[in-house]
């Protein structure tokens, strides 16, 4: 008996032993194979992908050699020797990059070979530690919740302009960024940051209307936003789902400006777009690439870089900018108060500045580049294309700064009454835990009940 | 017929259960970055998964945070609930409502309450905080695992173990540790898990040099969620399903052979 009962213990013990190194063998074989394949060795795969690559040789060949014409273009550059880029190596210098995601080059060893954060470490032998965020609020909140010291973001224009107006920007020194020469004149000096002391443009674009050519109707005006409201593409239509972008768009259908602080304007703006309500299929924001690629709706307002994702996936698509005027949307880059390395940070913007990177940047992330030189090397295809819109639209265009405090707080007060339809009751919450309750007590009650008769009974 | 309707129920609530994970695998050898269009097929994402240093950075941080998180909780839950056993039943009670407050707050009340303290008691978002934090909601885990391999315990077995001449510390390592073991164990799997989980937590603590899988992914979606995760997710799948079935694996072998002797003891 005794016997039995060691034996079985023992099987346990050994048991768990097992579970115990399987677990760890896993865990094992996870990091290994992880860091043999960011080694290169990845899996044995590239043989694989070479085979595919050649089959799409000779399908496309001259997609290809675009391609390889500016591959060739970034190989043959080489970064200014004006600068001395080695000042600070040695000394284990770190700065913090705090960017949005999928807004840089990586090399990813099969359409793109150019690792900025990488080819910065090694030209200057500063560390980079890098992160992302997903939207400018989200920045924000991080920054001001303390704490954290970032030597780069890389804000929007209306969010560089209120974090100016808080004093959370650490003004430049412009001698050390000898690369802010090659940033186009129209974008030097911009509203958010009039003397441009703060920041230097990364990214810029234009907001308009993709649509479907097989559902849209050729007679209707694609070039107006008032398409948006055509009674005709009921449920064919997708918005954005922020407020500002939304509220933006209604108010250069009615004609006002996108920083309008008129109360009745953003009223009115509220007022058409619970009208357009009805015709919308969804709010959304990333969403769209798939649902359009798939052709899910005929119209959807959204920004030009992300237009042409969309366009070369599903070649139905277009890419209208009204002639209303439009929202132009700068993201640019930033040293924040507290930055404990401010002049490698600014060596940073330089290098970002570079020729070589900005046209790296600017092919990987397919939003238009601010750089002049780097705009020079592209594509014609692209220099053309819907990324770098005519004087004449970029004259009409509007970027958004910063509103105030009263105004924000009534557009997102009409955004929420828009989104929820309006017509929840206030009373809806506390009825709701009420209910709970009562749910619970009586629920409790039964069970005291019961178990008094189960006693009574024995 | 009874059996046929039984069958298709089971197939239909794992269809329900699977079907989202085989929709993400499929797509991730898609041609395209499309999520709606097949292009065709390309072993593209996963070559490119291992070369993109943002998404493997932030992979080695999550399994890092979870590591250390769930060892240290391991730690504190087994110590923890080994004092709340000898409780009184009334602090007992009061002091396990406590342990599942964690459990029961909102996440985003947690998180949210851990980046003030942090930001009150000066401590610089990073690691330190993401581990803390981390640490936080997974000792309840494991103090919930844990007790109740206690109270299974039969107590006699230590008083044995002192006639048998062990001193307080040996009853502790050779009778109760190994006891309660199977608790301890899944306390640290489900802290593993639930820390590799977490979002919403893991994104009011982390600091510019400590950014987990789930916030770079989140962080993606201005753009576009790229398909090297949909690559990423079907390798963690595949890792966590094949460690499963080793296990069951190993269960039965262990059982065959248990059954076998208790066979060749009862001849």
């Amino acid at each position: 008996m005794t016997g039995n009962i060691t034996h079985t213990t023992h099987m346990r013990g050994l048991l768990k032993k097992r579970l115990f190194s399987f677990f760890l063998a896993a865990l094992t074989v996870f990091f290994v194979s992880f860091s043999l394949s960011s080694c290169g060795a990845g899996f044995g795969f590239s043989e694989d992908i070479e085979d595919i690559e050649d089959t799409e040789d000779t399908e496309d060949t001259e997609d290809l050699e675009d391609s390889e014409d500016s591959f060739d273009a970034l190989s043959s550059l080489s970064y200014s020797n004006s600068v001395d880029w080695g000042r600070f190596r040695g000394q284990n210098v770190t700065i913090n990059v705090y960017n949005w995601g999928e807004y840089i080059s990586v090399d990813d060893g099969v359409d793109s070979f150019f690792d900025t954060v990488k080819e910065f470490e090694e030209l200057t032998g500063i560390n980079v530690e890098y992160t992302t965020f997903s939207t400018n609020e989200e920045m924000y909140a991080k920054m001001k919740s303390g704490g954290t010291s970032y030597d780069i973001v890389i804000p929007s224009d209306y969010m560089i302009s209120r974090m100016i107006n808080e004093g959370m920007l650490e003004k430049l020194d412009f001698s050390n960024i000898p690369n802010f020469g090659y940033i186009r004149e129209d974008l030097k000096n911009p509203e958010y940051d009039a003397k441009n002391e703060y920041s230097v443009p990364y990214m810029w674009g234009v907001v308009g209307i993709i649509y479907n050519t097989t559902l849209v109707d050729p007679e209707d005006d694609v070039f107006s936003w008032d398409i948006l409201w055509n009674e005709k593409y009921e449920g064919n239509i997708f918005m954005f789902s922020n407020s500002r972008d939304t509220f933006g768009i209604a108010l250069k259908h009615l004609g006002y400006s996108y920083n309008t602080t008129d109360e009745e304007q953003i009223r009115n703006a509220a007022a058409a777009l619970t009208e357009q309500k009805r015709l919308v299929q969804a709010y959304i924001m990333d969403e769209i690439f798939d649902k359009m690629g798939g052709g899910e709706a005929a119209l959807a307002p959204y920004y030009a870089g992300d237009a042409l994702v969309m366009m070369e996936d599903n070649p139905d698509l277009a890419f209208a900018v009204p002639r209303e005027g439009t929202n132009l949307y700068v993201d640019a880059m930033c040293v924040p108060k507290g930055s404990e390395n401010k002049e490698a940070a600014e060596m940073f913007i330089n290098f970002m500045c570079e020729t070589k990177t900005a046209l790296a940047n600017c092919e990987y992330v397919m939003y238009s580049t601010p750089h002049t030189e780097a705009f020079g090397y592209l594509d014609e295809e692209i220099q053309n294309s819907v990324s770098y819109p005519s004087n004449e639209v970029l004259e009409k265009a509007e970027a958004y700064v910063s509103l105030p405090d009263e105004t924000t707080k009534l557009v997102d007060g009409l955004w929420t009454d828009l989104m929820s339809s309006g017509s929840v009751s206030p009373y809806a919450v506390p009825v709701f835990i009420a209910v709970c309750l009562a749910l619970s007590v009586s629920i409790n009650i039964v069970k005291n009940r019961k178990k008094k008769r189960e006693k009574g009974i024995i | 017929m009874k059996k046929v309707f039984s069958r298709l129920c089971l197939a239909f609530a794992f269809l329900f259960l699977y079907a989202p994970i085989g929709v993400l695998i499929a797509y991730s050898f898609n041609a395209s970055k499309s999520r709606t269009v097949w292009t065709g097929f390309t072993l593209d994402w996963y070559y490119k998964l291992f070369h993109n240093e943002t998404i493997m950075r932030s992979l080695l941080n999550t399994l890092f945070v979870a590591l250390v998180a769930s060892v240290i909780a391991t730690v504190l839950g087994t110590a923890a609930a080994m004092g709340i056993y000898n409780l009184k039943k009334r602090t007992r009670a009061l002091v396990m409502n406590i342990t599942y407050m964690p459990i029961m707050n909102p996440e985003i009340v947690t998180g949210v309450s851990l980046m003030l303290l942090f930001a009150f008691v000066g401590l610089d978002p990073g690691y330190t905080t993401l581990i803390l934090a981390h640490v936080c909601f997974c000792v309840p885990y494991v103090i919930l695992n844990v007790l109740p391999k206690l109270r299974q315990m039969d107590m006699s077995l230590c008083e044995a173990a002192m006639d048998l001449g062990c001193s307080g510390r040996q009853v502790y390592g050779k009778v109760i540790i190994p006891e309660i073991m199977p608790g301890i164990l899944t306390g640290f799997l489900m802290s593993v898990t639930y820390s590799i989980d977490d979002f919403v937590i893991s994104y009011f603590t982390y600091g510019p040099r400590s950014q987990t899988l789930s916030i770079t992914i989140y962080s993606m979606t201005r753009r576009k969620v790229s398909p090297e995760i949909n690559a990423l997710s079907a390798i963690i799948f595949l890792v966590i399903l094949s460690v499963l079935l080793i296990m069951n694996f190993s269960d039965i072998r262990s059982h065959r052979r248990e059954v076998r002797k208790k066979r060749r003891y009862d001849a």
